[in-house]
């Protein structure tokens, strides 16, 4: 079969090779250790602790939670006793509220957990409940709760839902590895998400540098009518979200609305994983599987963690560097967020920690644009990032909004080609911010 | 471990190993065999002008930069390359001081004055080769028998009698004085090899070939701009009664087409610009081949497309992905 794919895009370095041969290792956090759980995980209202200093918490027991409708409540990864409330930096830069559990390394379960386990028989509504109650968000790296997108409304007719596996990111590898190693599991989360939307159609959606993976999953979903596993080709961003619907779809979604609006429903790999564990398993989002890969890590590879070890931690456990490295960025190199410390949490959505040396890290100079156009031939939403970097220039917010500036999807593929190394992506976000808080004002 | 030691930028974090420099050292081994080529047909007079004009090119853009206290950007080639351009748009005979006249019109008034790199609206080499072709119409046109390749082409049974004069006729001269022109299959071959009179480097059409599928490979250019520039060449010529298949080898086509026209700075950068480009610069060759008082339209061609450049761009904008917020 020919493999799918969208319009432009780039091709970067793969960079898998250091961890995409590596199984998923479990990691569990050392006695007396400190889980740090910020009340920010996801997109929409931050929660607000639901225990106080010096409460026993148990594992899987609910620790936050939010009345807001767009939000997700979060559990303890560990058993142990809150030690503080307090602000804390996260990966993404910002400070957050977060819970500061001691880990008394006993991993005492709540025993409420995994009673509820007759999963044939849950009606629609008790699924979603069930997604929502075990706070699970899009664990690619948005963050969107995932109870929501699941459930976007009767008006909405939903006849595609697609498990992205696309991994477009270099370096990263976990979704390969679960594909491998939990293929029954991804298929029967997928199950479970058809079950709500009975007239749509399942699509294990893969990139082609993954053909392992394609094979295994062709094999087990082939008695299951209504899925199909999609061969996609390998080029960045095939996993945006949008552009992961038109390589299977062939939809287009239009300018400022969401997939649900052309009937589909896309969902990270690790995400649906949540999904089932939830539902078959009645456990919460407690862990997640991360990347940890570039040149300066001595063991690079994928590990399954639990959610607010710190970097510091799961670098240390598995060997800790090999140099001192220049740059770490959480998430892939090409919309991760480098951090300055050590001292951030895993969370729900952090895919990946790269430690980059310092040959790798290297960032060249901004020159003057030579009007070559490859960011115009690459960028996957078909704007003009030479003439939106202008805009930005000329402080021109008007002309930056006339010339679809707010459509841009940061992915950087712009930035990625120039060869003046011009910092595209960079400006046109940084406008895209300013607008949208102006027109917020208005 | 100190922490604060980690580098923080904004993504992305990796970036392609492409740079102005390294485009520009492609288009200059893509321009090599031409060159060489044109050494070998006019002698070493060829490798003068080409030495002077890539020494003043570079000099001009440094000595500009100093003066108007610039950061100096000649490390970029690009000024390397305009000179070597505009040499290979000059014929061999050229005395000494043209290069450097020329040197100085493309780098300081066509492309600093406008900003330097990357915001001059038209090609640099073409500008100064219009100026000095304005200017200096007998020394510009002076050209010399390529006798270099009289016994290479030998080899092929083509043998060309040794002409003592002054001027040597361009092929494009020949096909317009004589009316109908009926090329023989000697008459191809020397175009392709270079046998022929003009600038010294626009007469080699197989070596100019090369070149453009070294840039083609290298992804430095698109096809669009040189496809459809020879493609229309190729049909107008055969509709207005001329010879095609000779036609596109003979005359600045192949230069202009892979080359010239395809300058960052004054050709379009949306996909469908470019093949307007292409199809413009092909109908004004043409035109100006066949009815025009020159004998060759290629420079002026793409001057006159470079200008139009801005209003293609504008209307040329590609569809955006989920059509774009409504206005």
């Amino acid at each position: 079969m020919k493999a799918l794919t969208f319009k432009r895009g780039v091709h970067p370095p793969d960079s898998k090779e250091y961890t995409n041969k590596k199984q998923i290792k479990i990691l569990m956090p050392e006695e007396g250790s400190d889980i740090v759980v910020p009340m920010s995980q996801h997109i929409g209202a931050p929660c607000e602790p639901i225990v106080s200093k010096g409460d026993r918490v148990l594992l899987g027991q609910k620790i936050a939670e939010s009345g807001a409708f767009v939000s997700s409540p979060i559990h303890s990864s560990v058993s142990g006793v809150v030690k503080e409330i307090k602000q804390v930096l996260t990966p993404g830069g910002a400070m957050s509220k977060a819970i500061i559990i001691t880990n008394d390394g006993k991993f005492e379960e709540d025993p409420s957990l995994g009673k509820d386990t007759d999963y044939e028989s849950f009606s629609r509504e008790k699924i979603i409940e069930k997604v929502k109650n075990a706070g699970i968000v899009g664990l690619g790296g948005a963050g969107f709760p995932t109870h929501i997108k699941l459930n976007p409304g009767p008006e909405k007719k939903i006849d595609a839902i697609i498990v992205n596996a696309a991994e477009c990111e270099p370096y990263l590898t976990t979704d390969h590895r679960v594909l491998l190693e939990k293929t029954d599991r991804v298929i029967k989360g997928l199950e479970i998400v058809l079950k709500l939307h009975p007239n749509a159609r399942g699509y294990i959606a893969v990139e082609n540098n993954k053909m392992d993976a394609i094979e295994l999953l062709t094999q087990a979903s082939k008695k299951i009518s209504n899925i199909s596993v999609v061969t996609l080709q390998k080029k960045y961003p095939q996993g945006s979200e949008k552009q992961m619907i038109y390589a299977v779809t062939k939809r287009e979604v239009p300018s400022g609305k969401l997939p649900a609006d052309v009937g589909c429903i896309v969902d990270n790999v690790d995400t649906i994983l949540a999904i089932e564990r939830a539902v078959v398993k009645d456990r919460p989002l407690m862990r997640r599987i991360v990347t940890l890969s570039g040149g300066a890590v001595k063991n690079p590879g994928n590990y399954q963690v639990r959610l607010g070890m710190s970097f510091r931690e799961l670098i240390e456990m598995t060997g800790g560097f090999k140099e001192e490295p220049a740059k770490v960025i959480a998430g892939g190199p090409m919309m991760g967020v480098a951090v300055y410390s050590l001292d951030v949490p895993l969370i729900k959505t952090s895919s990946a920690i790269l430690c980059l040396t310092k040959e790798e890290a290297e960032l060249p100079e901004e020159s003057n644009c030579i009007r070559c156009g490859k960011c115009v031939g690459v960028c996957p939403m078909g704007l003009m990032p030479i003439e939106l970097n202008g805009d930005v220039l000329a402080n021109d917010f008007e002309a930056f909004e006339k010339n679809h500036g707010l459509d841009c999807i940061e992915c950087g593929s712009c930035s990625y080609v120039c060869p003046a190394k011009r910092h595209l992506a960079q400006s046109i976000r940084v406008t895209k911010r300013a607008v949208m808080a102006m027109k917020k004002k208005k | 471990m100190d922490n604060s030691k980690f580098i923080v930028s904004s993504t992305p974090h990796i970036r392609s190993k492409d740079s102005t420099s390294s485009i520009m050292r492609d288009v200059i081994i893509a321009l090599t065999p031409a060159a060489l080529m044109g050494i070998w047909a006019f002698g070493l007079s060829a490798l003068l002008v080409i030495a002077i004009s890539i020494a003043s090119c570079v000099f001009f853009e440094a000595g500009f930069q100093k003066v108007t206290k610039q950061k100096i950007t000649v490390c970029d080639l690009s000024a390397v390359v305009t000179g070597l351009l505009l040499a290979m748009n000059l014929p061999a005979s050229s005395p000494f001081w043209m290069p450097i006249v020329g040197g100085f019109f493309a780098i300081v008034v066509a492309k600093q004055l406008f900003g330097g790199i990357g915001q001059n609206f038209i090609n640099p080499a073409l500008a100064a080769r219009a100026f000095l072709l304005a200017s200096y119409p007998t020394d510009m046109t002076a050209f010399t028998q390529p006798a270099g390749l009289n016994s290479f082409m030998e080899i092929f049974g083509v043998n060309t009698p040794v002409v003592d004069a002054t001027s040597y006729a361009t092929p494009l001269a020949v096909v317009k004085s004589s009316g109908a022109f009926a090329p023989q299959s000697g008459d191809i071959l020397n175009a392709l090899f270079g046998n022929v009179g003009g600038c010294i480097g626009e007469t080699c059409a197989i070596a100019l070939i090369l070149g453009g599928l070294y840039l083609l490979f290298r992804k430095v250019i698109s096809w669009r701009i040189p496809f459809t520039y020879i493609a229309t060449v190729f049909i107008l010529t055969w509709a207005f009664g001329r010879v095609p298949y000779y036609e596109i080898f003979i005359g600045g086509l192949m230069l202009g087409a892979f080359f010239m026209a395809t300058d960052y700075s004054s050709s379009p950068v949306t996909p469908i610009g470019q093949i307007i480009m292409g199809i413009g610069c092909g109908i004004l060759t043409s035109i100006i081949r066949v009815y025009g008082g020159y004998p060759e339209g290629v420079s002026y061609s793409i001057l006159i497309m470079n200008l139009a450049v801005p209003l293609i761009d504008r209307y040329t904008k590609p569809k955006i992905f989920g059509g774009g917020k409504a206005k």
